[in-house]
């Protein structure tokens, strides 16, 4: 950059007595401002998709989908069965994470109950037992009675439900994502 | 290489690097003697074993995949097929179980010898963080060793998240990177442990270190020595003139002996007890699982088992945060004062506590006694002892108790869940009455069964637990006579 007693010349060197010109001192404050700025900018601009993409899976989205069970036939009059469906939300190296079981208790022809596997306690996988017709939970001892009511132990309330429908001869449950106690599925 | 060569190649380097004034100063400043101590170990100790447990992770990134669907297999591949693979895994595990135990220790040393205190406020603050940002790579790690425990594990802790009030669903969604524990799910979780944790972990180890250079490190406490902010600098710098050593190599030379050791030790442990799991398959589909933490959280785990549902959501949310916030305000707190614990009885009384407390719950947590024994009712039999010289309608009570689920709960013999009493003596503490009310109706921590159970299979089942009280057999059992009418009705009244 030039300086005003050598408009066309080699920087004024700093420490020698032109450098003392003011032109000169504000051209280094301003670049080094100017550099503040851009950098500022340009963080700005790069953090707002990272912010979010690291937060993407926060934002309100309801992950919903009625997802088919299997066919009546597989589900007999007053029994509790587990049924297996594959997420339909799922990512192309989930692998078997995508298997998600569930308990359907037919009540009769047209009424069920379709309980998700987790325990409303702390999340395990709560186990039926037809012969007392009780789930027990293996991990705190939680323990529900067959319509899915709080029995016993720490959970603070009955397993959580899907909502159903019997289209086509098939049983169908709206689902998708884990349950917990904010979002019951 | 001659030694001449050697010395030539060292002075060609330190004519570049200079390290001999970079280096020397620190190494070699002076601590006063009293710190030379077997007492002063820990932290160098707990160094080393982040040291190795960096370069045993790097070595397991080279064959595990983090992949949901692919995790368990290159585990299976890491135990089974790799050369030598068995043993990184262990070292890994090992060397995880006793950092944590190593970094505990630390901290309980520290703050018993009161080297918390003015001016070492910022070194204690620093190491919560480091204890903390320990305790998220344990529980990262465990999860990345993809298993079942790992699995229902992250559902326990994204349930614990799901309690937080506003925010708890789109904080599970956050922590579980989708709807569902999946591949997004161990992403993050591997980049948290591999990336994210590590990194913010050597920064503050270098904060920590440099503090413990510049401040200088704590001299043995003395009580009747009380700290003071107007004295102490002053105190310390004499101390250190008068009586000071070289920190390398009079100091440092028990670290280096016990972090030789401690290597040792896990090496031994590597070898002798092999890795950690994995255990089964993370198939959601595998409901006959029996998830457990590594040891580490055992004590959580018994907490969330023995709080009492309403207090538990509060719990869980509010006594962590209030624990880690008196441990960041303490050298705020009790900044000045005493410094050696023999002249703090509170401070060795809270240790005291808090020890047993948590070796309580651990203990408690290995043994489980609230998990139903699921196999119990099909597995283990009626005592032998139990059926001998009963009435038919009495050892169809006995089919009972088997048939429906009650020895999941129940012991039998020492054989039987643990959640429920022993039935053994059942009749020397209910009366008939009792019995059945407490079938029917159900109670504590104990289900209804009134619905289950039909009137006949309620008389049968009490008139076999009227039968068990031990050593107090009514003489005509064990005689040829036959039973009084009395003791028919017993057996014969119908239950409602």
């Amino acid at each position: 950059m030039a300086s005003p007693s050598n408009p066309s010349g080699p920087p004024a060197p700093a420490g020698l007595p032109h450098a003392q010109a003011t032109p000169a001192v504000s051209r280094r404050g301003f670049l080094f401002k100017l550099g503040l700025a851009i950098n500022a900018v340009a963080a700005t601009l790069f953090a707002i998709p990272i912010v979010g993409y690291v937060l993407s899976p926060a934002r309100k989205r309801a992950w919903q989908a009625w997802i088919p069970l299997g066919s009546l036939d597989d589900f007999p009059v007053k029994q509790t069965r587990l049924a297996t469906y594959e997420n339909p939300f799922t990512v192309p190296w989930d692998g078997m994470t995508a298997h998600t079981p569930c308990w359907v208790r037919r009540i009769d022809d047209r009424q069920f109950q379709v309980f998700a596997i987790n325990c409303t306690h702390l999340g395990c996988p709560v186990r039926w037992f037809p012969e007392s017709g009780l789930f027990m939970c293996p991990c705190h001892g939680g323990v529900y009675y067959e319509d899915g009511q709080r029995a016993s132990g720490p959970p603070p309330r009955g397993l959580y439900q899907y909502e159903y429908k019997v289209q086509d001869g098939k049983l169908w449950v709206r689902g998708g994502q884990i349950p917990t106690l904010s979002e019951p599925v | 290489m001659t030694r001449g060569r050697l010395q030539s190649v060292a002075d060609w380097l330190e004519e570049r690097l200079r390290w001999k004034e970079l280096i020397l100063p620190s190494a070699t400043h002076p601590v006063p003697s009293n710190t030379a101590s077997w007492w002063y170990v820990f932290g160098s100790a707990t160094l080393v074993l982040f040291i190795l447990q960096i370069a045993t992770g790097i070595c397991l990134a080279l064959v595990y995949v983090p992949s949901a669907s692919e995790a368990w297999g290159s585990l299976e591949y890491l135990n089974y097929e790799q050369p030598a693979g068995w043993f990184l895994r262990a070292m890994h595990a090992w060397g995880s179980n006793f950092m944590v135990g190593m970094m505990t220790i630390h901290l309980v040393q520290v703050f018993l010898f009161g080297a918390f205190k003015y001016p070492r406020e910022l070194t204690w603050i620093v190491g919560v963080v480091l204890f903390l940002c320990t305790l998220g790579m344990a529980f990262t790690g465990q999860v990345l060793r993809f298993d079942q425990d790992a699995y229902w594990g992250l559902g326990i802790g994204a349930a614990m998240i799901g309690r937080v009030p506003l925010l708890g669903s789109q904080l599970v969604h956050l922590i579980l990177g989708g709807p569902i524990i999946a591949g997004e799910t161990l992403s993050r979780f591997f980049a948290l442990h591999v990336f994210a944790i590590p990194a913010a972990l050597i920064a503050l180890v270098g904060v920590h270190l440099l503090l413990v250079v510049k401040v200088g490190i704590n001299e043995w406490p003395m009580p009747g020595r009380l700290v003071s902010r107007e004295t102490y600098r002053k105190q310390y710098d004499e101390l250190v003139h008068r009586d000071g050593v070289p920190f390398f190599p009079d100091a440092a030379q028990r670290d280096m002996v016990f972090a030789g050791l401690t290597i040792l030790a896990v090496v031994a442990c590597a070898a002798i007890f092999g890795p950690a799991g994995p255990n089964g398959e993370p198939d959601p589909t595998i409901i006959d699982t029996v998830p457990r933490p590594d040891f580490f959280f055992l004590s959580l785990f018994a907490a969330f088992a023995l709080l009492p549902p309403y207090m538990e959501t509060v719990l869980i949310l509010t006594a962590p945060v209030i624990g880690i916030v008196f441990l960041f305000l303490l050298p705020f707190l009790f900044g000045t004062g005493e410094k050696s614990w023999k002249a703090r009885p509170m401070a060795v009384l809270s240790v005291v506590i808090a020890f047993v407390t948590l070796g309580t719950l651990t203990w408690l947590g290995i043994t489980s006694p609230w998990s139903p024994d699921m196999d119990a009712w099909s597995g283990s039999p009626t005592p032998v002892a139990y059926v001998k010289g009963r009435s038919p309608l009495e050892l169809q009570g006995a089919l009972v108790v088997q048939s429906k689920q009650c020895r999941n709960c129940h012991s039998l013999g020492g054989e039987g869940g643990e959640r429920g009493p022993a039935l053994d003596d059942v009749a020397t503490r209910l009366t008939r009455d009792q019995l059945i009310r407490q079938v029917v109706q159900g109670g504590g921590n104990m289900p209804a069964y009134g619905k289950n159970l039909s009137p006949a299979e309620v008389s049968a089942l009490v008139a076999f637990l009227e039968t068990m009280h031990p050593g107090r057999e009514p003489a005509e059992r064990g005689s040829t006579v036959p039973a009084a009418p009395a003791s028919a009705s017993r057996a014969t009244d119908p239950a409602s």
